[in-house]
């Protein structure tokens, strides 16, 4: 069979220059349809010699096969490039704004309450809650301030209003979390740990004091717990809490509720105005703390003679304003949008000891 | 608390520094609050002399002085009358900072005349009030700075004033001497004892006291005499100093030295004038409704019980609080009663607090003066006034004694040591104790300690083991670790509340709202629209008006906030809040709450077209996020008739039940929006975190899911139904059809009104079957589709849409 070769060159040739698929089809009818130029050549085997035939057959399945590879290479590639072409069309201003998504924020007070949290269950603290109107024997006397104690005045204590005929003295909305070591020890005895976080209220507004504001109580009792103790239980937590190694300052003071007592500072230091925990010669109070007292025991209905332990309470705007610089504790309740994305967190950043806080 | 250095050396034989003195003084509990050392103030100011005084061209009071200085002769204009060559004066040059009249001194022209700095009066610098002339010294060299004279010459003048904060149990700490008593028992030097002579009295007192038989637990000791023939003009420069470092105003010789008594011994001493009091003095419980003109001028009347010195005229004096005006000694005083008396703490407390005076007698005997001083104070205060201003002394009239203080109670020196976690040898402890007045018996670990007079709030064992821990020092505490209650891993301590309150917090966080901290009080009117703003929640005291009912929700306060943010021009907002809100007065009478609150657009304008209001599907998805993160179950029903402040049409309440809600969604109302100033309208959400029911498996198995491998079918159908047939009847009847089969009804289409014709409004849903065991036949979906039809029509009237 003649002219295979004179065939291919022409049908690759031809292939090679279709520029689009429709033309692509109609060679690949021409070639290899029905009536294609290279199935009649396959209908003329039939008449061939066997000899012929075996010459024949395979060269002409040869260029068969050719062609079609041809032509599907050449579908692939103007596949490839029409679809370039497309892309190119398909350009966007990809500086335009993202599709806005809102993004939502913890409070500090929030955020800084969990940590305290995270820190304190880690050496065993559970969380125990208490009302926020609190009965003056709670708040006060059960905490060893009597009705006359110069510490009630102190206070700047918010009373509810009474009814005409009610006779009971005032709830007043509670002045610290202390109350809540009290209703904890009648409800679970000795010996606990627990740290009770929450609203505390003082009739006094100024630049740095705000008529609600945010404590941490802290309780631990059993048989030998000391102010030894107490010292290591602080500096742990604010070693951990303010991620540096914190040196704390105790210094006697009084409480009511607490003998022997201690004011606590911490070690920092002050640059252009400006407090840095951990480092430097300067020390920052942060919180009042004792050695529980025997009267606010027995208010517990602890035996005093069979256990002991320590108390102490801690602002947590405070040590929020310390950590994260926040300089203004009013702006805390003022709900500027601004301020709440400046000082906010997210809501992943859950705070852990594995983690840190 | 205020005090002088010298005041201090007078009770305390010491050579420790200023700073030594402070540093032990906060650290035994006595908190240094401020040390105001005036000589730093002065510290630029030097001597100068003056050469020469020539009147001022311009000016006839003024006078153009040449005066040598150490950097040359300048030429200082001054206006004093005393200003002449020759005398020695003090300078502040240009730069120098004025305190008392609170200015730097520049270079100038006065009338015409240049002037380099200036020459000071006494009041110029905060010496005194004395401000008629320039200071002349009547020594110095021309460059010497002025504090070194002063110290020199008038250290009083220079003395550093220490101002401490006393914690109410530390009576004996109100007088300078008691404090020197704490420092000596410190180790800081030797306290140098208050020995008191008696004066012997050359006449009986022309004014007898006594006190009511009544009244003696309130007032058990009254003692007075009188001084006759005193010469009552300004005490002595020492004294006014002295005074007026620690901020009194000097008055009189009689008036300071019952201010000195007071703060040199915390003996509060009150004066009479003799020849205005009418017969003898009486100490009396009042009957109520006296009335007197006290010293600080203001009239105050008499509560049942409060009190009383009267004479023949009537009141005369609020016992252990203030004098009165009537009786009280002016310049012209020749004749004089001192009295010394010892008043109960708490009664004192009472009749300030009732009469809302704060006086330096009150802040004391409320605290606890030494019962046993009464006396000794009067005669050391006898002495000094004869000293200071002649006279002549009666013998005492007295009434009444001192009150019983002796008691003992014991130690344990162990227990001691176990409490604050340090070794204090027992000898420490006995060696402290007495240096603070105490007497300490006993030969084993338990000590028997007798307290003195002036440590009334020794009231126990605890008191005696935290005198003994100050001594020690706390700041010398060391820390001991605190072994963990149990070993291991610690234990979760979150209470399921707990974590459900954190579980809503951090949702609504994620679900893009920003977190407040809102006040819990708000003003009556909002807690009134808000079912609050009644008198049980009421304060009594509030801080401001704006502040005085207990919040009966989380809304109001987050609206405030939502208008203050308007205010600023933040428009688009997403707020939410988790805490109390009260349904009363009583404690426990709150519950939890959490509430967010949208207002605005869904986010910024932006090139696609993305911003569309926030509407009542916004909230709603939203508080079933939260809820459904709090572990509320999937199903629930949607209620109307939430509170009045719910726009009537636009609110969902999410129950369990007809009775327990645990969410309210919906649109807030238009004139709670009004009243409150926010620019609406504003969606909102409140959920009640403890309505949720605990789930009963204790459990964390969530058992196996079942995953059918068959083809999900969907098919939708569109019901006409009338306009108020609610979505969620259809969706129920639809998936009640074959519960078996049908996975899901989704809502996916409403169209309202148009051609279906007034009143009526077309629901398409999306059900979804998954077969379990075979796939389904057509003819078995065809099934399934007819028994939904039925079944919706049947519920709710609906008809396939044609």
């Amino acid at each position: 069979m003649d002219g295979l070769d004179a065939l291919k060159s022409e049908w690759l040739g031809r292939i090679g220059t279709a520029d689009d698929e429709a033309a692509l089809e109609e060679m690949r009818v021409a070639a290899l349809g029905k009536k294609g130029e290279i199935s009649l050549k396959m209908r003329e085997l039939g008449k061939m010699t066997p000899e012929e035939r075996q010459v024949a057959g395979p060269a002409l399945n040869a260029l068969k096969d050719e062609v079609n590879a041809a032509i599907a290479a050449k579908k692939a590639g103007l596949a490839d490039a029409a679809l370039d072409e497309r892309l190119k069309a398909e350009w966007l201003d990809v500086t335009l704004p993202a599709r806005h998504r809102r993004a939502g924020t913890i409070h500090p007070v929030s955020q800084v309450t969990e940590e305290v949290i995270a820190l304190f269950a880690d050496m065993g603290f559970s969380v125990a809650e208490g009302p926020q109107i609190e009965t003056d024997w709670y708040n006060f006397d059960a905490l060893n301030i009597p009705g006359h104690h110069p510490a009630r005045a102190e206070m700047d204590t918010f009373y509810m209003h009474r009814k005409e005929g009610d006779n009971r003295p005032p709830h007043v909305l509670r002045t610290h979390t202390s109350p809540v070591q009290i209703r904890h020890m009648q409800a679970h005895g000795a010996p606990c740990r627990v740290i009770a976080p929450g609203r505390v209220y003082r009739a006094d507004y100024d630049q740095t004091h705000t008529p609600m504001f945010h404590q941490v109580e802290g309780l631990a009792i059993d048989r030998d717990i000391s102010m030894a103790n107490l010292k290591w239980v602080l500096e742990e937590f604010f070693t951990a809490y303010f991620g540096t190694k914190v040196k704390t300052r105790f210094r006697a003071s009084h409480f009511p509720f607490t003998e022997p007592s201690a004011e606590v500072d911490i070690q920092c230091a002050w640059e252009g105005g400006t407090v840095k925990v951990g480092e430097g010669e300067d020390w920052l109070e942060v919180l009042g703390s004792g050695m529980v007292h025997p009267h606010v025991l027995r208010a517990g209905e602890i035996d005093p003679d069979e256990w002991q332990g320590f108390a102490f309470g801690m602002g947590i705007d405070r040590i929020a304003m310390l950590k994260y610089g926040i300089p203004d504790l009013r702006a805390f309740f003022d709900s500027d949008l601004r301020w709440l994305r400046h000082y906010g967190f997210s809501a992943l950043e859950v705070p852990t000891v594995h983690g840190g806080v | 608390m205020k005090f002088t250095l010298s005041w201090l050396k007078d009770h305390l034989e010491t050579d420790a520094s200023l700073e030594e003195i402070t540093e032990t003084l906060t650290d035994i509990g006595l908190e240094v609050e401020e040390v105001e050392d005036r000589a730093s103030r002065l510290a630029e100011f030097t001597l100068g002399k003056v050469v020469s005084a020539d009147p001022h061209p311009d000016a006839d009071r003024l006078r153009v002085c040449q005066v040598e200085t150490d950097e040359g002769v300048k030429q200082i204009i001054c206006g004093a009358p005393n200003a002449r060559a020759g005398i020695t004066v003090v300078i502040a040059k240009p730069g120098v900072y004025v305190p008392g009249i609170d200015t730097t001194i520049g270079v100038g022209k006065i009338r015409g005349v240049e002037s380099f700095g200036m020459m000071a009066s006494e009041r110029e610098l905060e010496l005194s009030d004395e401000h008629t002339g320039i200071i002349e010294l009547p020594s110095g060299e021309v460059g010497d700075r002025f504090i070194d004279w002063l110290a020199a010459n008038d250290p009083s003048k220079v003395d550093p004033a220490i101002e401490i904060a006393i914690t109410p149990n530390r009576q004996d700490a109100l007088g300078v001497h008691g404090i020197a008593r704490d420092l000596a028992a410190r180790g800081l030097g030797t306290l140098k004892p208050y020995e008191v002579k008696p004066v012997a009295g050359g006449f009986p007192s022309p004014i007898g006291v006594s006190i009511d038989a009544d009244t003696l637990n309130d007032c058990p000791h009254f003692a007075g005499r009188v001084i006759r023939g005193v010469k009552n003009g300004p005490s002595p420069d020492w004294m006014q100093d002295r005074l007026r470092a620690i901020g009194l105003r000097p008055i009189s010789a009689l008036v300071d030295v019952t201010n000195y008594f007071t703060h040199d011994l915390n003996r509060p001493l009150h004066v009479f004038d003799v020849d205005k009091v009418k017969g003898d003095l009486r100490v009396h419980r009042a009957k109520g409704g006296e009335t007197l003109m006290a010293l600080d001028d203001k009239e105050y009347t008499f509560l049942p019980e409060q009190l009383v010195i009267s004479d023949d005229h009537g009141a005369e004096s609020i016992g252990g609080v203030m004098g009165g005006a009537e009786t009280g000694c002016t310049a012209e005083t020749v004749n004089v009663f001192v009295e010394s008396a010892w008043w109960d703490t708490i009664r004192t407390a009472y009749t300030g607090r009732d009469l809302k005076i704060n006086s330096d007698a009150r802040y004391r005997f409320e605290r606890g003066v030494d019962p046993e001083f009464t006396r000794p104070g009067l005669e050391a205060a006898t002495k000094m006034i004869l000293e200071l201003c002649g006279g002549e002394a009666s013998e005492i009239a007295e009434a009444g004694a001192p009150i019983e203080t002796a008691r003992s109670y014991p130690l344990d020196t162990k227990r001691v040591q176990s409490l604050v976690g340090m070794t204090i040898p027992k000898a420490d402890q006995i060696a402290s104790l007495t240096a603070l007045g105490f007497s300490a018996t006993g030969t084993g670990d338990v000590l028997e300690v007798w307290v003195p007079s002036w440590r009334l709030d020794i009231q126990g064992e605890a008191d005696l083991v935290e005198e003994v821990a100050r001594m020690a020092s706390l700041t010398k505490l060391e820390p001991q670790p605190m072994r963990r209650a149990k070993p291991g891993v610690p234990e979760p301590v979150l209470t399921p509340m707990q974590l459900r309150e954190r579980t809503a917090r951090r949702t609504m966080a994620a679900l893009g709202y920003n977190e407040c901290v809102t006040y819990s009080f708000i003003d009556r009117d909002s807690a009134a629209l808000f079912g609050g703003g009644d008198d049980g929640s009421m304060l009594d005291n509030p801080i401001s008006s704006e502040m005085n009912h207990m919040r009966p929700a989380l809304l109001p306060g987050l609206l405030q906030a939502a208008a203050r943010n308007q205010a600023r021009g933040r428009m688009d907002l997403a707020l939410f809040e988790i805490g109390a809100a009260f349904h009363g007065g009583e404690p426990g009478e709150q519950h939890l709450l959490a509430t967010g609150l949208l207002i605005g657009g869904s986010g910024p304008r932006d090139p696609y077209g993305a911003r569309r209001p926030v509407d009542v599907y916004d909230v709603k998805a939203d508080a079933e996020a939260v809820l459904a993160a709090m572990g509320a179950p999937a199903k629930v029903q949607i209620l109307r008739g939430a509170r009045e402040w719910w726009h009537p049409g636009r609110h969902g309440m999410i129950c369990l039940g007809p009775t327990k809600v645990l969410g309210v969604f919906g649109e807030i109302h238009p004139k709670i929006l009004a009243a409150m100033d926010v620019k609406g309208p504003a969606m909102g959400f409140t959920l009640w975190p403890e309505e949720i029911p605990m789930p009963r498996s204790k459990g964390a198995s969530r058992g196996a899911v079942e995953i059918a491998d068959l083809q999900a079918v969907e098919r939708d159908f569109a019901f006409v139904v009338d306009a108020d047939v609610e979505a969620l009847n259809l969706v129920n009847a639809a998936a009640g059809a074959d519960k078996a089969l049908i996975e899901e009804v989704r809502v996916f289409d409403e169209f309202i009104g148009g051609s279906l014709g007034e009143g009526k409004k077309s629901i398409a849903l999306t059900v979804r079957m998954q077969p379990t065991d075979k796939t389904l036949t057509e003819d078995e979906i065809e099934a399934v589709g007819a028994k939904i039809v039925e079944k919706v029509g049947k519920v709710t009237g609906g008809v396939l849409r044609g």
